[in-house]
């Protein structure tokens, strides 16, 4: 019961945060790589204001998949970082604990390049 | 008399269109025109190494068919006139590289291919060309590439966004002889016009007010109204563009009647063919116009055609600076002679 | 001479009137059940690394490079191009699509060669966002940095 409940948050919390996305394709001009950045900026903002953490302890999967969580893992681990090693961490943190997304992105990227062909799009 | 009005050519010598030839994509194939494109390509990739070249050996083929057409070789064709929406317009200098064929490059967004027209007639008319070949393309992947995104992306595409037609038309014109056949009598360059449209996904409304002007311009100088054409065939506004030019019309007082009045991008594809407000791209009006108008024109289906072609003089470049999308177009009267 | 029979401002107006809406309410549901899904199956992953005893710093890693896998994969078949077009944000805003931004313009610009080509385009749309995301949790840790006495 406790693991659906779980499923049910993530279910939701992501499928709000996708759909403030889509409202922004629909009702703005605003270009994909603006609105992914604006996403990960907001992450980054609200997890330094304290409000992402207590939504990320809730919802899970929910608030950590969609971009913002991004910002979320960059804004903690910089602040965690700073506590470990002054400022510097600020410096070191936010890389640290994005490492393994942003490396599996670039190799997952360039391996990709090797083993596919483009394609048209019906 | 070899000029009429502000912006309008009248050919003393008419050139004839000897031969045509179109070639068009699968999703085109697959349109409401199927039955009169004189090739569908099984594939987009035409077995070359990549889009650009696909759309280069499109662009020779198409030139290739109208030439054996025409009964001209290579050596015969004494220029052509042709253009594409790739940077420094690849597609038709690469061809025109393998063709051996004089070449004049011509750029003017999806105008392209009635610019040629427009200025091979001209040249032929003034006696300076015997024959031309005016040849316009274009390719989703290869436009996807350049103005758009990376084919793979996973994005939506608003409704009034339009689809780049894989596409190919080419028509070899002659200097005037005494055989029956299609003549162009007329042509009009048209100006840039730029209402403020910063949307570069509306096409059609960055150009429906310069198709408005052009075709305005063309009647006024040759003092005939929309009545005196069976048909006029604008190029690639779209559904949506082509309700904005019968407004503009009708705020304008110009009498433009909508079932005298089709769009080439609309007509190309269904509107189950998910491509939203139409097609467009170069190859758009000329494979329409190659394919389908021309030869209804010569099945006596009609006997005047005014064929406006419009292009966006956007570029990626203008677009990231947030400058707005100007339009132009270009038009040619084309007639049954004997009619 | 002008012929146009509107101002810029009269046709933005005739433009917009004309304009079909986009479909609203078909596009949120979309974007909120494939959204909602992908989420879910980060919560499956992230559920499947505790049991693997991944501590609470990494397990998030394992679902993030999973997910990432995931959506190179799927843009490589030309599948995600096909979500993205269903369910627009939907599928853009997870991570998965992060990783669509980076391989997609991976395989399209491999004609322009391995270095200039695929090295450079792979950062096209993610370039901003690594760019603007990393200098603000700098911005940030340096502020906490700052205010930290003050907050302890």
């Amino acid at each position: 019961m406790n693991t659906l409940w779980m499923f049910v948050k993530a279910f939701v919390v992501g499928g709000l945060i996708c759909d403030i996305g889509q409202l922004l394709v629909m009702r703005t001009k605003l270009t994909n790589a603006r609105i992914l950045v604006l996403f990960v900026v907001s992450g980054v903002v609200l997890t330094a204001l304290g409000i992402y953490k207590p939504l990320a302890d809730f919802a899970g999967a929910g608030a950590t998949v969609p971009l913002t969580g991004f910002g979320y893992s960059l804004a903690m681990g910089a602040i965690e970082a700073v506590n470990r090693y002054g400022l510097i961490g600020a410096f070191v943190g936010g890389i640290t604990r994005t490492a393994a997304g942003i490396t599996a992105a670039v190799v997952f990227g360039l391996l990709n390049a090797l083993l596919f062909k483009p394609h048209a799009k019906p | 008399m070899s000029r009429a009005g502000e912006q309008t050519f009248i050919y003393d010598h008419p050139p004839v269109i000897r031969a045509h030839a179109s070639i068009v994509g699968p999703k085109e194939g697959r349109g409401p025109l199927a039955d009169w494109f004189d090739t569908i390509l099984e594939d987009d990739i035409l077995g070359q190494k990549s889009w650009e070249l696909a759309e280069m050996e499109m662009v020779r083929r198409c030139a290739k068919d109208a030439m054996n057409r025409s009964r001209l070789s290579d050596e015969d064709v004494q220029a052509m006139l042709g253009g594409d929406l790739n940077n420094q317009i690849i597609a038709s200098s690469f061809a025109a590289r393998t063709l051996g064929v004089p070449f004049i490059g011509l750029y003017g967004a999806c105008s392209t291919f009635v610019q040629a027209l427009v200025t091979a007639s001209a040249l032929i008319s003034g006696g300076f060309l015997e024959n031309a070949l005016c040849v316009a393309s274009s390719h989703f992947c290869t436009a996807e590439r350049q103005f758009r995104f990376p084919l793979e992306l996973g994005t939506q595409r608003p409704p009034q966004a339009s689809r780049t037609a894989t596409a190919c038309g080419a028509a070899l014109l002659t200097a005037d002889c005494d055989e029956y056949g299609l003549r162009i009598t007329s042509g009009t360059i048209g100006r840039v016009i730029d209402l403020n449209i910063t949307d570069a996904n509306h096409m059609g409304a960055a150009m429906a007010p310069a198709v408005f002007d052009t075709i305005a311009a063309h009647l006024s100088d040759t003092g005939r109204t929309a009545e005196d054409y069976d048909l006029i065939a604008t190029g690639d506004l779209g559904w949506i563009g082509r309700e904005l030019l019968l407004a503009l019309a009708e705020a304008a007082e110009v009498s433009l009647p909508p079932d005298r009045l089709i769009d080439c991008g609309a007509s190309l594809y269904a509107q189950r063919q998910d491509t939203h407000a139409g097609g467009s791209g170069c190859g758009c009006v000329a494979a329409v116009s190659c394919g389908w108008l021309m030869k209804r024109i010569e099945a006596g289906d009609l006997n005047r055609l005014l064929l406006v072609g419009s292009g966006a003089m956007l570029s990626p470049t203008s677009s990231q600076q947030g400058q707005s999308v100007p339009g132009i177009a270009y038009a040619a009267c084309i007639e049954r002679s004997g009619a | 001479m002008s012929r146009q029979p509107f101002t810029p401002a009269e046709y933005h107006e005739l433009v917009s009137r004309l304009t079909p809406p986009s479909r609203m309410l078909r596009g949120y549901w979309r974007a909120f059940w494939v959204g909602g899904l992908i989420c879910c199956l980060g919560q499956a992953l992230t559920l499947w690394a505790q049991g693997l005893n991944l501590g609470e710093v990494t397990a998030p890693m394992f679902t993030t490079g999973c997910l990432i896998l995931l959506g190179t994969t799927l843009t490589g078949f030309g599948v995600y191009d096909q979500i993205g077009k269903y369910a627009g944000a939907g599928s853009a805003i997870p991570v998965t699509g992060f990783a669509n931004s980076v391989a997609a313009p991976a395989i399209e610009f491999q004609r322009e060669g391995a270095v200039m080509g695929v090295g450079a385009r792979l950062f096209t749309l993610a370039g901003p966002v690594l760019a603007y995301g990393i200098a603000s949790s700098v911005v940030v840790g340096v502020i906490y940095w700052l205010v930290r006495g003050w907050v302890m």
